[in-house]
């Protein structure tokens, strides 16, 4: 009777629990949906109207204007990426399977890199970015980024456990050590890569705080901060409809694309946790 | 071995022992000194660009919390610990500090107490199982801004559903965001809704990796029902995952920004102000380098410190267990 009660009060907390984590994504759809005044006439959830929906994903689309924030997103996101990639699968492969000078002071730099948050080296990277007249700019938004320690230190674990028998052979094929990394090593930790993929675009794609450092001008914006800047500007007070659309546009290709990628990321997450 | 096989490593793959290529690899001078320049090759480009982007920076902000640099101005002077003096007698930032530690010590144990029983009732469920995770994994990836903004309309002092909930039950509405009392406790409600998901989905993966046959043997001997078990096996088999849980959520809670930034500015009265949200108006809102710097430096000892403590723990596992 009691394991029967405890089950029952386990249900009710889990229905509660997910109720509670749904309600904002409910909550910012329907408001996207519905005509300005119909948001606050004290309904639980107002009712949505063809119109008025395509008339606020209209004007968070090309008035706020979300269509080129979600395209400077797509392009920063995707230069880190491509630039993480290619730097930090190199060295992985390196620090896994070659031996060179420096090898255990750089993997000690790797290790001790993970502890350190981005807002650090941030201060400086700022006085640095705005002498060089590089505010407002891809760079900007990139280049603190292309290295990063995490993903060193995932693509060495995952190269550590690839059979150096494998390796040996490539070479007498004549493989270059350059060729067995691009070639080789990347095809076959393909987890790995779509694993820090996922990792990377959320990290990115979500930024507030660098963006926010570095770009004052509107068409140079990212998503959040395109987003908070409009929320921010007295348009936004009118106009909670188009507020919510944005919100839903900015949201809507992570938590979609997190369905597919959903065995990615987790392992992803285990792999760091791993660490 | 037969000299063809220098030219068909698909062949001698299969049929060399191991011990034969392994002496290949290793000890072939020539082919030694190649791997190491190839290596330092492949290394150099991360290596340097950690020294441009990571370490020389990083490092000179310890140099800058030392100094009353002003980005704009001229010059700039040693100041010893003056910064540090500044940080902890400026009532504004002393304010800041002690909202960040009381917004950790709510959000991040409850954050992880909360994931840790969700984890466990998701598990219990049974066809339902993939929906709840589901539901629980969406704020993982949602982009917090946005969200935060949702939030606000859902807290909204007289139209948000939650005020219109309250006031249905009979209770009078409250200002969730501009009462001072109050603010600081909606931002960690925000914060544990955000950081429940990620912490859930970690659980999940620590309790897949628990051996069926533990459950059995535990049943054997006598913890059959739910407590037992969890006593028994689950606990003791989620230590590591929980310790990895409880560091990224110190970590994240001590580091949150985007509810600030986006909803309160720290308002009202410094009520929600915290550690990041202070180091960036110092730093770039009122170029106080110096400033900042000490608050960056205090901030990385935080972050620092919670890691080493978690390598420290693991180390001990390693040797005791």
């Amino acid at each position: 009777m009691s394991r029967r009660l405890a089950s029952a009060l386990g249900n009710l907390l889990l229905i509660a629990a997910a109720v509670a984590t749904v309600l904002p994504f409910v909550y910012m759809i329907a408001v996207s949906l519905a005509a300005q005044g119909t948001v606050y006439e004290g309904s639980l959830l107002p009712s949505p109207s063809l119109s008025a929906a395509r008339d606020n994903y209209a004007f968070a689309l090309t008035q706020v204007p979300l269509l080129r924030y979600m395209l400077n997103g797509a392009v920063v996101c995707g230069a880190i990426l491509v630039l993480q990639v290619l730097i930090a699968a190199p060295a992985g492969y390196a620090l896994a399977k070659l031996p060179f000078f420096g090898r255990p002071v750089l993997f000690a730099a790797v290790v001790l890199g993970l502890m350190i948050p981005m807002q650090v080296p941030a201060i400086p990277l700022y006085v640095a970015i705005a002498h060089l007249g590089l505010l407002n700019s891809y760079t900007a938004l990139v280049a603190p980024f292309v290295v990063s320690v995490f993903g060193i230190f995932l693509f060495r674990q995952f190269f550590a456990s690839y059979p150096d028998e494998v390796l040996d052979a490539a070479r007498l094929d004549g493989f270059s050590e350059f060729a067995i990394v691009w070639r080789l090593m990347l095809p076959a930790a393909w987890p790995a890569v779509a694993a820090f993929a996922t990792i990377s675009v959320i990290a990115h794609w979500n930024d507030l705080y660098w963006p926010l450092v570095v770009v004052t001008r509107a068409d140079m914006m990212t998503p959040p901060l395109g987003l908070a800047a409009f929320r921010a500007s007295g348009e936004s007070v009118g106009n909670v409809g188009a507020l919510m659309a944005g919100g839903v546009m900015v949201t809507a290709p992570l938590v979609v694309g997190f369905v597919f990628a959903q065995r990615h990321l987790i392992r992803g997450l285990t792999l760091a946790a791993g660490k | 071995m037969p000299p063809t096989c220098r030219w068909s490593p698909d062949v001698a793959t299969a049929s060399l022992p191991a011990g034969g290529l392994a002496a290949l690899r290793g000890d072939d001078a020539t082919g030694g000194r190649s791997r190491r320049r190839a290596g330092l090759a492949l290394a150099a480009p991360a290596a340097a660009l950690m020294l441009v982007l990571l370490f020389a920076p990083s490092s000179l902000v310890l140099a800058l919390s030392l100094t009353d640099y002003q980005f704009g101005m001229p010059g700039m002077a040693w100041v010893g610990l003056d910064n540090y003096a500044a940080m902890l007698a400026d009532p504004n930032i002393r304010r800041s500090l002690a909202n960040t530690f009381l917004y950790v010590a709510v959000v991040a144990p409850a954050s992880i107490f909360l994931a840790l029983l969700l984890a466990l009732l998701i598990e219990a469920q049974g066809r339902l199982r993939g929906l709840f995770r589901a539901v629980f994994f969406l704020p993982v990836t949602a982009t917090l801004v946005a969200m935060a903004t949702a939030w606000e309309v859902l807290l909204h002092p007289t139209f948000g559903l939650v005020n219109a909930l309250l006031s249905m039950l009979g209770f009078e509405k409250v200002r969730f965001l501009s009462d001072p009392d109050v603010a600081l406790w909606s931002l960690a409600v925000i914060g544990v809704w955000k950081l429940v998901g990620y912490n859930i989905l970690l659980f999940v993966a620590g309790l897949a990796t628990i051996p069926r046959d533990l459950y059995e043997a535990a049943a054997v001997d006598g913890a059959d029902d739910g407590w037992g078990r969890f006593t028994l096996v689950t606990w003791p088999m989620l230590g590591p995952v929980t310790l990895f849980v409880a560091v990224v959520t110190l970590i994240r809670s001590f580091s949150e920004f985007e509810t600030v930034a986006v909803l309160t500015l720290g308002g009202p009265n410094n009520a929600t102000a915290m550690i990041l949200y202070t180091l960036y108006e110092q730093a770039f809102r009122f170029f106080d380098i110096g400033l900042a710097s000490a608050l960056a430096v205090a901030f990385l000892g935080f972050v620092a410190g919670v890691s080493i403590l978690k390598v420290w723990f693991f180390d001990g596992r390693v040797h005791y267990v």
